[in-house]
């Protein structure tokens, strides 16, 4: 057998190695077995149906929404204005402020929950749903800038500078040609903070107040008491479903490509 | 146009300045926080008295108790370390030199993990190797065992949680530095007399250093500072040091002695990611975002 063969192997296995447990959790989902463990017995949508009756779960995933979707418009809107400036102009410090703008990446997670946590509650502020949002704007901030920086380095400047030789305004060029422009970026960056947002355990737990609770944490609560079936189940539905929105999220994307193909001919 | 130039020097700042206000208040300005926090004393009444006392930096530092679980820390996100590059290379060198149509589809499913929450990757396991798991069901029906073994709840698995969760960030970046290798040189190297396993020894793997180095820190400085593995995956006396940081602060309410755990954590991989980009840069690690 040649190298390559061997490597191509070990590279299948890998892969199951990645996929197989999470492939597991799918499959005893949908078993009619009564405890949800093995062996199968059968194809049921049970697990779900209790699911959907459970109001711990639904809250809390109305919670991980709410709160993902108001991370990712925050932090995408803080971190697009950062990384234009990034991108598009040369000043004193840059270097400086580069790091600034990936710290909270550069420190472990448990040490940014503890130091926000512990300095609002020296300022008498008690957890709320507002500390968690703070909480998860500021990591999740430094990946919008690095995902958007990153496909704004592709955008020429010279289509800006046609504008603003035509007459347009810098306000005017910005939301006429370069925001249009930015779009898959910035969309590409509002995905990636609110799928973070929606995963996010590890600061979760200290931030959350007593009561309010997250999927993951949910999850990982459920594990805790005893191994619940319907933990499966809901294990499915976050894969489903974070898997399914950067999917409909592209091929949104392609459509209005096309649309904007099509307009301009 | 003196007033456009200074205006055009103004335009970064204020575009920067929502993002550097939140990261100063909600991120510089807490762990400066902290770090005088630490000296202050949680007293019997629950009230902190403020002032400069050792006493929590003694007891961290001082206390074997700490020290062993911080050494079991740093052995956990080592042994991580090392099995995630090891491993990790291997798919990270196909996907970078296999035909373009499966290279694609390749990378594809490696971002899948990304997706998927770490919380649920984890519990995966609990499904595989529990008592009523597949690998346990399996082994009965096929009359190897009869009663079901515990293969959970220990440091192994405890790294294989780790591992799961790791791999992907390792693969990527070792994958990144792959790909940008040019091909003429391996052919050169071939052409000059080296074997196969020389040309990549000698030049594909040195130049894949760097990918190597920024999976490694990934891993690492991730891997020591997780707590939710442990307790899903871990037994009691398997602890690592941020489940240590959660009991001060969140079971016991000790903020003080939580503000000095917290930060040796951060000291030690703060000194970690110095190092690394005192000797290869950050951008290193930015370049997988692309």
């Amino acid at each position: 057998m040649s190298g390559w063969s061997v490597i191509r192997i070990a590279t299948i296995l890998v892969y199951l190695f990645l996929f197989a447990p999470v492939a597991v959790v799918i499959l005893l989902a949908f078993n009619a077995n009564q405890f949800g463990s093995f062996p199968i017995e059968g194809f049921s949508f049970r697990w779900f149906e209790a699911l959907w009756n459970n109001d711990a779960i639904v809250r809390a995933f109305k919670t991980s929404l709410l709160l993902g979707v108001l991370t990712a418009a925050i932090s995408t809107t803080l971190g697009t204005l950062a990384a234009l400036a990034m991108v598009r102009y040369d000043f004193p410090g840059k270097r400086t402020i580069s790091t600034l703008l990936v710290a909270p990446i550069l420190i472990p997670e448990v040490v940014l929950a503890v130091a926000l946590l512990l300095f609002l509650q020296f300022l008498s502020m008690p957890k709320s749903f507002g500390l968690l949002l703070m909480g998860h704007v500021v990591f999740t901030l430094p990946f919008v800038v690095l995902v958007v920086q990153a496909r704004l380095v592709s955008i020429r400047r010279d289509v800006e500078e046609a504008a603003m030789s035509l007459g347009a305004t810098p306000v005017q060029t910005f939301f006429e040609v370069t925001l249009p422009l930015m779009l898959p970026a910035v969309m590409a960056g509002m995905l990636f903070a609110f799928t973070i947002s929606f995963d996010d355990i590890t600061g979760t737990l200290f931030w959350k107040p007593g009561g309010v609770e997250t999927v993951p944490t949910q999850i990982f609560a459920m594990l805790r008491n005893s191994i619940s079936p319907e933990i499966n189940a809901l294990g499915a539905v976050m894969v489903i479903f974070t898997i399914a929105l950067p999917l409909v999220a592209a091929s949104i994307a392609r459509v209005m490509a096309m649309r904007k193909v099509g307009a301009s001919k | 146009m003196a007033a456009d130039v200074a205006g055009a020097r103004r335009t970064p700042w204020v575009l920067l300045s929502p993002s550097l206000a939140t990261i100063s208040l909600l991120l510089i300005v807490p762990m400066l926080f902290i770090v005088v926090y630490s000296f202050w004393l949680r007293t019997a009444t629950g009230a902190d008295q403020v002032g400069f006392y050792l006493d929590n930096w003694i007891e961290v530092l001082g206390d074997r108790f700490y020290r062993d679980i911080l050494f079991q820390t740093l052995l956990i996100a080592f042994y991580t370390t090392v099995i995630c590059a090891f491993v990790g290379y291997i798919p990270a060198y196909f996907v970078a030199n296999t035909r373009m149509k499966s290279k694609a589809f390749l990378l594809l499913l490696l971002m899948l993990p990304f997706w998927i929450s770490y919380i649920i990757r984890t519990m995966s396991w609990i499904n595989i190797l529990g008592t009523s798991g597949a690998l346990n069901t399996l082994l009965i029906s096929i009359g190897i065992i009869d009663d079901p073994i515990q293969m959970l709840y220990n440091q192994q698995t405890v790294v294989l949680g780790l591992v799961h969760y790791l791999l992907p960030f390792m693969i990527l970046n070792v994958y990144v530095s792959l790909d940008g290798i040019d091909k003429n040189l391996t052919e050169a190297a071939q052409s000059l007399g080296c074997t196969g396993f020389q040309a990549f020894r000698e030049v594909t793997l040195p130049l894949s250093m760097p990918g190597l180095a920024a999976g490694s820190l990934l891993c690492f400085v991730l891997a020591a500072g997780t707590y939710i593995t442990p307790i899903v995956l871990g037994g009691p006396r398997d602890a690592m040091f941020a489940n240590l940081v959660f009991e001060a602060i969140v079971t016991q309410l000790n903020w003080p002695l939580g503000s000095a755990l917290s930060l040796v954590l951060l000291a030690l991989l703060g000194a970690l990611v110095v190092i690394y980009t005192r000797y290869l840069g950050i951008d290193q690690i930015a370049k997988s975002f692309k």
